[in-house]
């Protein structure tokens, strides 16, 4: 370890039942740096975070720290914060029914008794200068999500830390927020804190970090300077691909249908729901990617979760093929051969616990019914089948669907889906949280299966991305539809003028 | 008035129901009733009947605070009165000595099924049912009868010692006058009241008990020691449950199997109805306290309207555990709404 070294890990080796997570990797950080860690879902970054921090017990090799001349254990949390290494994780880990100062000083120092005037007032100071609009006394449950990662960031920067592990901080981050974010991490640099940034953000990387690290398949790819490490090559060490096989990512897929004369699939006329979006109009014809855009919190995925009666639908007809249907549950839309991949892959999506066999098999099986189970054969023919058809990285089909990276999960709701059959699918947010490669695929699997004549509705925080693969935006702001756009005006400037309101 | 609604956390709005509650039951009771409810001494006997009740309520309120539950504390009641009893009366034995067994029963039972649930990650409610079996089972053996303390001198002094209070006694038509009283119980009950509700609010450990039943990941991750946690709620409603089941005998003066019979579900009952949360997270001693004394207070009522048969009472308590949680929905449903 040299002088400017605050942290070194050498050897690391980490391995769960089936794979192994880390083989070895080394990591080095220097004092007033920031460290991007990338690499794709799966390659490792997230175990890396988590054996730094003492959630997971590494099996192998040696953590050092300044100051420290013998390797430290870290065995719970508690250790990582003693040892001046605190964290602020892509979910929140905070206790909702606390209050926001004692979220910031709760399990730190050793005063037995709590004294709520002193932390109350130095909890006010540090939301003050971070500029946090939360009071230091009112419930955390009661901020919104942005505020609630705000106050754990706040929490790891008070501590004092000799290295801050800053892991996808920004997914439910605002522009502005993040701005903040960064002000904050450069100020913390210029103090010497050592700081590990995760993100899937490459623009992120380029605008604050100092160096990056790239791991692949739980091995170290290297580390570098920013500036020998142009984003083009940074891509292609993550994905451990050329470029070339990027480039071909497709590009403004346009049916080759007669639009008016395509059989219509689905069509809502004055469509409202219990959740707070204005009644609208909506209609996909065959072999049609379309899709909704609008900030978050437009109302985008509460349009689609009354299509496919998720919400409890208060008005407006529906059309199914031309015929009209009722859709109260998410299993009437489910018989009229319609699918819907819901946005919080969490709560919505992954049953966590069964395997990736039963996930996958478990929506095709409602629709036949529980008194008629599939053969043990079928179900696992039908597993293979789609494992291999989207190439899901897991260590057997009876792996349970937990252990699988965020991606790979993703992949098997998918296969769930399109393993119904429909001829109409929906898609919230399917790339969220996804690494790039995964996300290609995902596109190129849209587009494939639009051109196979399945009506898809395909929505995105990246309108990149919505642009790529949609031929037709609808626009949503405040919970309204307020445009739709197609052919020649499918253009970044014009979504963004029309999300804005007007050509401003 | 509303911003201070939205910004009062759960665990104060949920007490603050509670009091009003009880307050307006108690006043409704003297203005419409009349009678027993006027005198000041029917307050202090509401505390002198139930102070080995309310010392349970504050145990099972710590468990429920982080998450978990403990049904075993009626049986541990049952186990401390018989084993006291036999002790004070067969061997005319010490009652600091009878104290004491009194605490290493609550103190084996808290701390054994403490690891169980804590370090050995088993369900709480299967864990303390068996320990509810157990206290009852060995009660038996230790005597199957129910007899009365009557040759312990020392006992019986240290069981009609009371307290009065100055200036709330009563003068009857004889021109006699009763003073008000409270017995040793109480003051060991309000004294734990007093405590615990320091320990919750201004403690480490307190606030850990908090933060374990929020969320006990984010809590691991807040470098709290989860597993100690959860370990120390379970051995202090242990030794809680030894404390009230002293208290309890001191109050009854007898040893039976049947001491204590449904008191965990009376306990739980009223850390509800006081504003604890089942699902962790959210309560408050002094709730409990009002939480024994509502029950209690609607009972006297129910019977005091001429429904005295044991079920009127029973419903009542139903009725009420039911009102209560549809309250507490209500309200918080309300609160989320507003805070969005």
């Amino acid at each position: 370890m040299t002088e400017n070294t605050v942290l070194e890990m050498r050897g690391i080796c980490k391995e769960f039942p089936g794979v192994k997570a880390l083989q070895g990797v080394d990591f080095t950080l220097n004092k007033g740096e920031i460290h991007a860690l990338m690499g794709e879902n799966g390659a490792g970054k997230s175990t890396l975070i988590k054996v730094l921090t003492g959630v997971y017990e590494k099996d192998g090799g040696d953590i050092f720290i300044s100051g420290k001349d013998k390797p430290i254990m870290i065995k719970s949390p508690q250790d990582a914060q003693n040892n001046g290494i605190s964290t602020v994780y892509q979910e929140i880990t905070l206790c909702p029914n606390l209050s926001v100062a004692e979220n910031m000083y709760i399990g730190r120092g050793n005063n037995v008794i709590q004294n709520w005037k002193k932390m109350n007032a130095a909890a006010n100071k540090i939301l003050q200068d971070l500029d946090i609009p939360a009071k230091a006394t009112q419930q955390l449950g009661s901020c919104s999500i942005a505020v609630q990662q705000m106050v754990a960031i706040a929490r790891a920067v008070d501590m004092d830390c000799k290295v801050l592990i800053l892991d996808e901080p920004t997914s439910s981050l605002d522009e502005q927020e993040v701005e903040k974010l960064f002000v904050l991490m450069r100020d913390l640099k210029k103090k010497g804190v050592g700081i590990i940034f995760v993100t899937h953000f490459l623009e992120q990387v380029y605008e604050v970090c100092d160096k990056i690290t790239v791991l692949r398949d739980g091995k170290l790819v290297g580390a570098y300077d920013i500036e020998e490490l142009p984003r083009v090559q940074l891509v292609s060490k993550m994905l451990g691909k050329e470029m070339d096989d990027l480039s071909d990512v497709v590009r403004g897929y346009v049916p080759n249908v007669d639009t008016e004369l395509t059989p219509i699939v689905f069509e809502a006329k004055d469509l409202v729901s219990n959740a707070g979006i204005s009644p609208f109009d909506f209609v996909i014809r065959k072999g049609e990617v379309n899709g909704f855009t609008g900030l978050l919190g437009s109302g985008r995925s509460e349009c689609v979760r009354a299509i496919f009666g998720a919400d409890r639908v208060l008005g407006g007809t529906v059309m199914k093929d031309e015929k009209p249907a009722k859709i109260r549950k998410p299993i009437d839309a489910m018989k009229l051969k319609m699918a819907y991949l819901p946005e919080d892959r969490k709560m919505d999506g992954i049953i966590a616990d069964l395997s990736v066999r039963e996930n996958i098999i478990i929506a095709l099986q409602v629709l036949k019914g529980f008194f008629r189970p599939f053969s043990k054969a079928e179900q696992e023919k039908f597993a293979d089948e789609y494992i291999k058809l989207l190439e899901i990285k897991t260590a057997s089909r009876e792996t349970p669907i937990k252990a699988l990276s965020g991606g790979n999960q993703q992949k098997v709701i998918l296969a769930r889906w399109l393993l119904t059959n429909p001829d109409y699918l929906i898609l919230d947010e399917p790339t969220r949280g996804i690494d790039i490669g995964t996300k290609v695929e995902i596109q190129r699997l849209v587009v494939k299966l639009a051109s196979k004549g399945m009506a898809v509705t395909f929505i995105s925080s990246e309108t990149d991305e919505m642009l790529r693969t949609c031929s037709r935006l609808i626009v949503m702001r405040d919970r309204k539809v307020v445009g739709e756009l197609k052919g020649e005006d499918l253009t970044q400037n014009k979504v963004m003028s029309t999300i804005a309101g007007g050509d401003k | 008035m509303k911003q201070k609604f939205k910004n009062m956390s759960d665990t104060n709005l949920l007490l603050f129901i509670t009091i009003v509650t009880f307050v307006l039951m108690y006043v409704l009771a003297v203005c419409c009733l009349g009678g027993g409810f006027t005198k000041p001494q029917s307050f202090f006997d509401l505390l002198n009947e139930n102070a080995a009740l309310i010392i349970l309520a504050c145990g099972l309120s710590l468990v429920m605070i982080t998450g978990s539950i403990d049904i075993s504390v009626g049986g541990i009641i049952a186990l401390v009165s018989m084993s006291g009893a036999v002790y004070l009366e067969k061997a005319n034995g010490n009652v600091f000595v009878s104290l004491l067994i009194a605490l290493g029963i609550g103190l084996v039972f808290g701390a054994f099924q403490g690891y169980l649930i804590a370090y050995l990650e088993i369900q709480p409610f299967i864990v303390t049912l068996a320990g509810m079996f157990l206290a009852r089972g060995l009660t038996t053996i230790i005597n199957r009868d129910s007899f009365n303390i009557e040759n312990n001198e020392a006992f019986k002094a240290v069981k009609n010692l009371r307290i009065e209070i100055p200036g709330l006694g009563t003068t009857n038509r004889h021109g006699i006058y009763n003073p008000a009283y409270i017995t040793i119980g109480v003051v060991v009950a309000l004294l734990i009241v007093l405590i615990l509700f320091c320990v919750l609010r201004w403690t480490r450990l307190g606030r850990s008990f908090y933060a374990v039943g929020g969320n006990n990941q984010s809590a691991l991750m807040l470098g709290i020691n989860v597993k100690k946690s959860k370990f120390l709620a379970h051995l202090l409603c242990g030794l809680l449950g030894g404390i009230g089941g002293f208290v309890f005998l001191l109050n009854l003066g007898s040893g039976a199997v049947s001491n204590g019979g449904g008191f965990e579900m009376l306990a739980i009952a009223s850390a509800i109805i006081g504003g604890t949360m089942l699902t962790g997270g959210v309560g408050n001693i002094v709730g409990s306290l009002l939480g024994v004394l509502s029950l209690r207070t609607i009972q006297n009522i129910v019977r005091s309207i001429g429904l005295d048969e044991a079920w009127w009472t029973e419903i009542t308590v139903g009725a009420m555990l039911c009102i209560f949680l549809v309250i507490q929905s209500i309200v918080m449903a309300r609160k989320e709404k507003k805070a969005k």
